[in-house]
């Protein structure tokens, strides 16, 4: 190990290890997951060596390869779907993985099929005697649902459905596993029955032969080119020329259209947005938090080892983590990465209560649950993105190179603030939720638990005297709450005057949707930091762990204030002196937290493999392997084409030949 | 024509081709600019395949294939002038790097301006010729913008007369260099110079690396490839390690310093002269900054005009997108920002211009705070350019994604501007070195000139006891001469805190260098605001210039939004200091608003005048007829995944495995 990075490590104010646990929720939780990890790396089909080198139709290969090796390995290791291994294999695999849309296709025909398709279906994709997709998004629509134009009709003389894509923007695009692998989908389409429109229904289709994977007749599908990320995923675009299904392929748990067109809907369709609800809950751990700790555990084990310039003259050049500007990049985003963590399991536990409620008939929670889980997405991947980003930058010219492992960190999360719904559609849909709240708060009736906050507004100033006061929770938190409900009321009091000053409402609500997004996201910022303080005060002492996590605290808090003062100050709740204690209390954590730096990102538990970055790795050894690792490029190892083609030509002066 | 667009460009308030010459510098430059530009598009060698689709290594091939005939044109149409040089090499390569640019932008004028008659002889007309190719190999793995930290080793052997090269350590491998990895067969490299037992700092030699004929790799010399990086696939940055590697004493560059045959060591007279390369490169970067986010800018500007979502008014038709207030929020001040970003430089570019002359007549006085300007700028303007791209990708949804929307090249090209030439904090820290300086001297009773003048009013108000911003202005909202003060304000306050900041830890008697440490943050945040107080100082004086009255509404517009977004963005800073009151922000908030509905209707307008050409943007999304969607799916169906429709992997895996299972 680097001695520079070795002397880190030896004296944490904390147990990395109870750390380690802590975050994965216990320590057996640990040891299954050290397990799956270990496991799947010691197997060299699932070797990510050559993932910087590959070319897009490599990758493609390499993914397809690894999910068909997955099926076996988890066979040889007895894990199954509901297993405690199940959630980690994923993580071990760092996604780079195909059929992840055949699960959302099993997925959906669970949820919105009946039970006579659920036990068609299911076991022939359980068993890959088909491979599925899901195709909703188009060319020309993709968050605005209603807006799709594929259409299907039904034909009462053959008891089928003709499915058309009747212009290029009705054109499906996107859906993941479709370019190239998926034999079935289920594409989304507005149901026609008699020359009646009644919205868009989803149907199961087959657009390749199980035999010879040839497009099936009508159908015209194909890989969309190449993408910012995600190159191993084949997602496809898709055209249906009348293409036949049966009146079986309609999902119909919710709706159906009998034999003699008549067209009957039952149940509730709320349980629709459960679905979205867990995707969206599913992908901030997975698809941001994680990869912001990896980035956070590249960009600070860099940092003391990369030496750069002199602190004081005389002295050796300084680790560039002893910098307060590079402190300041990158010691905020490690607290959010721990804030992130702890408003993730907050969600996963309000979802899990939500589920059991569900499994009663009882959907009271759905609002607040669409609304939390929307808000957070958007909230969450929005920052991690940029966190990322900013770990790409200090970690200066070698963050650039790909095998720094940091760009593709960061394309992919980039992806995160789009799919399952655009992040300021998202932020809209939580705003809609918080005023409905606020308006009923006002009036005094019941709002959900998370927000009644949005009753008690107490106007008033922060009562902090000095730096250190600005220590305390409660203190941080008021503010917090104080910018969120006067954010929220504002905006409230605004829409209420257009509304009555005679514009119309879709008109009003346009007008102050750049505040409303401002709004929900102090609402989400506030509940990132009473949870993360609330869960402080909940952990153990023994350890150092709760001393360490209250400064991360602090520091996520203090941040946030410190980044957004125009928010705080205004209506003068917090005075510009004491902005200046904030500034000068957030200033000292960071040289707090400098010190065990590196035993918190050692606490995210990447193995080496997970990470796959010359610049991360445990022990340091930077240089060396971006050395070694460059001499493997394809530049390298094969012959320079250019050079007898073009190079020689010019350097002997031939250029007519050209 | 798709017909939004059209629509959009008839209810234009002004005529773009105006604003076009106002961005070129005259009517005469953007005819020039599209002359040269017609010279490249309309010619078949420069045509290829979308680059979206082609591997690395082909992609280097079509770039030095391009380059190879660029060089030839250039001198076969007698283009020289620098600047329509640098035009047509950005239509040639679509605003995308080129294996040569190191040869072309470095290896030639360090040859200039540093080689001594002598060696200008032997090495000058042959790199020229491009029989030699070379490149410029200065950072090394463990270093970068640390100059002084380099390891490389020249030691000269009075013996032989020769300098001996090695790279002592692993970390001081040349590490990064364009052009290095497979292009060049010479490199001028900088090493810690050692003769007659004593280290004299860092020095620049002419090394051969590849034997001329074979272009193998000489003895004593390791050479290759970095590998694959998040963008700038076309160029080979390189590794260089040097063994025992001997080159004769006439390779050191010695136009200032000498080494004489027995080894004793002729300082040079002045090192400020390296200062002009620096600025040069970084005003480069500022104008770089503009167009790139005027690119992005004009993909999502148009797209977003072209695509329809969702409902603003029950039963109405689906609107443009461009009209929900969130996505205007999004795009206008970024467009703003473009255009503030290009007169700054228009201006940097002219000052460099006008000093230069001074410096071939002795005058240098100017340079430091020019060199401390450029620093900041740079910084600022690369660092909000580039968030600002990534704005533009996300506007545009998924769609924006997909590398057909050309803005993920846009922002993998740019991205590293960031970090090179000086990464971007420290050239912040550089400015603020200079501001403390200027500050300092106004403190003990000089006047400082320039852009820092303002600072000698803060020491004529000290005389009473409160922050100086506090009552010096009243601020006119609609009045962009008004905000220039509110910004001057701003950038004085903050100078200032940091410098007491500064002062302060000094008393604690701290060690001068661990208090500039724990100022940094502050620092760095002074040298923001001062920027951006530039910024919009030079984008008001730029209304002035214009005569058009059309033209200059729509300027005058622009300018505020940018001023006013910007204190929008930071009312911590304005309200803590009392510049701006409670309600003041809320004005502020609320004209920021309303200028997004005036902007609308002359967006497009807007973007149509950075002229950029289909070919250059490189979009299907941002194509300048609108018609996306059918041009989409034509260029899917170019992806290699679709060269057959049954992909091998179906039988190599998929089949198996369904047998199996």
């Amino acid at each position: 190990v680097n001695p520079d990075l070795a002397s880190e490590r030896q004296t944490p104010s904390f147990s990395v290890e109870k750390l380690t646990a802590l975050l994965d929720g216990g320590e057996e939780n640990t040891w299954v997951r050290r397990a799956v990890v270990e496991a799947i790396e010691s197997d060299p089909v699932f070797s990510r060596e050559n993932q910087y080198f590959q070319s897009q139709n490599e990758k493609y290969e390499a993914a397809v390869r690894k999910a068909v090796h997955l099926q076996k390995k988890m066979h040889e290791m007895g894990w199954t779907e509901n297993g405690p291994e199940f959630k980690y294999i994923y993580r071990a695999l760092s996604g780079e993985v195909a059929f992840l849309l055949h699960t959302i296709f099993m997925r959906s025909i669970s949820v919105l099929g009946s039970d006579k398709q659920i036990a068609k279906w299911i076991p022939l994709a359980m068993q890959y005697q088909l491979i599925g997709s899901y195709a909703q998004t188009e060319l020309g629509h993709g968050t605005y649902l209603q807006g799709l134009e594929t259409t299907a009709v039904f034909d009462i003389t053959t008891q089928e459905f003709i499915l058309n894509t009747p212009q290029m923007s009705a054109m499906k695009w996107w859906p993941g596993d479709m370019g190239r692998s998926a034999t079935h989908t289920v594409v989304f389409a507005q149901l026609y029955v008699q020359g009646k429109c009644y919205g868009v229904h989803p149907f199961i289709v087959q657009i390749r032969s199980l035999w010879d994977h040839s497009l099936c007749p009508g159908i015209t599908a194909g890989d969309i080119g190449p993408k910012m990320s995600f190159e191993h995923i084949d997602n496809g675009y898709l055209m249906l020329q009348n293409v036949r299904v049966s009146r079986e392929n309609m999902l119909s748990k919710f709706c159906e259209v009998q034999p003699d067109g008549t067209y009957v809907r039952r149940g509730s369709q709320q349980i629709n947005y459960f679905t979205m609800t867990a995707v969206r809950v599913a992908l901030i751990s997975q698809e941001a938090v994680i990869p912001l700790m990896k980035a956070c555990t590249i960009a600070i084990r860099y940092s003391v080892v990369r030496r750069q310039s002199k602190l004081k003259p005389g002295e050796e050049e300084a680790k560039i983590l002893d910098f307060q500007t590079q402190q300041e990049k990158l010691l905020p985003h490690l607290a959010a990465a721990y804030a992130f963590h702890f408003i993730n399991n907050y969600l996963q536990e309000l979802f899990d209560r939500g589920y059991e409620e569900i499994q009663r008939e009882n959907f009271n929670m759905l609002p607040e649950l669409h609304a939390f889980s929307s808000g957070f997405k958007a909230m969450v991947t929005q920052y991690c993105a940029s966190a990322v980003e900013v770990c790409l930058r200090a970690c200066g010219g070698h963050g650039y190179s790909l095998l720094s492992g940091l760009p593709s960190l960061c394309t992919r999360i980039l992806a995160s603030c789009i799919y399952e719904g655009e992040n300021t559609i998202l932020f809209l849909q939580t705003a809609r939720f918080l005023i409905k709240c606020f308006m009923a708060a006002s009036a005094g009736h019941p709002v959900p638990p998370s927000v009644t906050y949005l009753a008690a507004v107490k106007p008033g100033k922060c009562p902090a005297k000095n730096k250190f006061d600005f220590l305390s929770p409660d203190i941080y938190t008021q503010a917090y709450q104080h910018a969120a409900v006067r954010l929220i009321s504002s905006t409230a009091a605004k829409l209420q005057e257009l509304i009555q000053s005679g514009v119309k409402k879709h008109d009003a609500w346009n007008e102050c949707t750049v505040q409303l997004v401002q709004a929900v996201k102090a609402h989400c910022h506030y509940i990132t930091v009473k949870n993360f303080a609330e869960t402080v005060e909940r952990l153990e002492t023994k350890g150092g762990i709760q001393k360490i996590m209250k400064h991360l605290c602090d520091l996520f808090a203090l941040h946030g204030i410190f980044s957004n003062a125009g928010v705080f100050l205004h209506n003068g709740y917090i005075s510009g002196a004491q902005m200046d204690m904030v500034t000068a209390s957030y200033l000292d954590l960071l040289a707090v937290i400098r010190k065990d730096a590196v035993p918190l990102v050692d606490a995210f538990d990447f193995t080496d493999k997970t990470l796959n970055s010359a610049l991360g790795s445990y022990d340091g050894q930077v240089y060396q392997r971006l050395y070694e690792w460059a001499q493997k490029s394809p530049t390298n190892t094969q012959t320079n084409p250019a050079y007898e083609r073009y190079l020689k030509p010019l350097l002997h002066k031939k250029l007519s030949k050209l | 024509m798709n017909a939004d667009l059209r629509r959009e460009r008839a209810a234009a308030t002004f005529q773009p081709e105006l604003l076009t010459h106002i961005l070129d510098g005259g009517a005469d430059r953007t005819r020039r600019r599209k002359e040269l530009e017609a010279l490249v598009v309309n010619d078949p060698d420069f045509q290829h395949e979308d680059l979206n689709f082609l591997s690395r290594s082909q992609r280097y091939e079509q770039a030095i294939r391009k380059s190879s005939l660029m060089v030839m044109k250039l001198r076969e149409y007698g283009i020289a002038d620098p600047e329509e040089i640098y035009w047509f090499k950005s239509f040639v390569h679509r605003g995308r790097p080129d294996p040569l640019d190191l040869h072309l932008g470095m290896f030639l004028p360090t040859l200039l301006t540093q080689a001594t008659p002598e060696q200008q002889d032997r090495f000058f007309m042959p790199a020229w010729n491009l029989e030699i190719i070379g490149t410029y190999a200065q950072t090394e793995m463990g270093h970068g913008t640390h100059l002084r930290g380099l390891e490389t080793t020249a030691t000269y052997d009075p013996a032989t007369q020769e300098f001996i090269l090695n790279s002592p350590t692993v970390t001081s491998i040349k590490w990064w260099p364009g052009g290095l990895g497979k292009t060049s067969n010479h490199a001028i490299v900088l090493a810690q110079l050692y003769t007659q037992g004593q280290c004299k700092g860092l020095h620049a030699f002419i090394v051969p690396i590849r034997q001329l004929g074979t272009h193998e790799p000489l003895p004593g010399i390791t050479v290759g490839d970095i590998g694959p990086k998040f963008g700038y696939d076309e160029m080979d940055n390189g590794y260089l390690k040097m063994d025992n590697f001997r080159i004769p004493r006439e390779n050191m560059l010695m136009k200032y310093a000498q080494v004489e045959p027995d080894g004793t060591y002729v300082k040079p007279l002045s090192d400020k002269l390296t200062y002009g390369t620096m600025v040069f490169i970084r005003s480069l970067i500022v104008g770089d900054s503009a167009r790139s986010l005027s690119r992005a800018c004009t993909i999502a500007i148009r797209y977003s005009a072209v695509r329809h979502q969702s409902e603003l008014k029950p039963g109405e038709p689906e609107p443009q997108i461009l009209d929900y207030q969130t996505q205007q929020y999004k795009l206008f001040p970024l467009l703003a920002t473009a255009y503030a970003f290009h007169f700054v430089g228009a201006y940097i570019k002219d000052t460099y211009h006008r000093i230069s002359g001074d410096i071939s007549e002795g005058d240098l006085s100017e340079l430091p705070e020019l060199h401390a300007l450029t620093a900041g700028l740079k910084a600022f303007t690369s660092w909000t350019a580039n968030a600002g791209i990534e704005e533009c990708r996300m506007a545009c949804g998924g769609h924006g994604y997909s590398r057909c929307s050309g803005i993920p090249d846009i922002y993998v090209t740019f991205t590293p501007s960031c970090t090179y030439e000086g990464e971007n904090t420290v050239m912040m820290l550089q400015t603020a070195r200079f501001l403390v300086k200027s500050y300092t001297q106004v403190s003990s009773g000089q006047r400082v000139t320039g852009m820092v003048s303002y600072l000698n009013d803060l020491c004529r108000q000290r005389i009473q006891p409160q922050h100086v911003a506090a009552r010096t202005v009243t601020v006119r909202l609609n009045d962009p001469v008004s905000l220039v003060e509110a910004y001057k304000a701003r950038a004085a306050w903050f100078v200032e805190a940091a410098a007491k900041n500064l002062e302060a830890e000094l008393n604690h008697r701290r060690s001068k260098e661990d208090a500039w440490n724990k100022t940094s943050v502050d620092l760095v945040q002074a040298s923001e605001a001062h920027c951006h107080y530039v910024i919009v100082k030079l984008f008001t004086a730029k209304l002035a210039e214009v005569s058009n009255a059309a033209v200059r509404a729509v300027l005058t517009e622009l300018c505020l939004l940018y001023a006013l977004y910007g204190i929008s963005k930071n009312t911590g800073d304005f309200l803590q200091v009392g510049i701006l009151t409670d309600a003041q922000i809320t004005q502020v908030k609320q004209r920021v608003k309303e200028l997004l509905a005036v902007i609308r209707p002359n967006a497009v307008a807007l973007v149509d005048s950075f002229d950029f050409h289909d070919s250059h943007l490189g979009s299907v999304l941002g194509r300048y007829d609108g018609n996306v969607y059918e041009n989409m799916f034509e260029w899917a169906k170019k992806s290699p995944l679709n060269k057959t429709e049954v992909h091998e992997s179906f039988y190599k895996h998929l089949k198996l495995m369904q047998a199996k299972l």
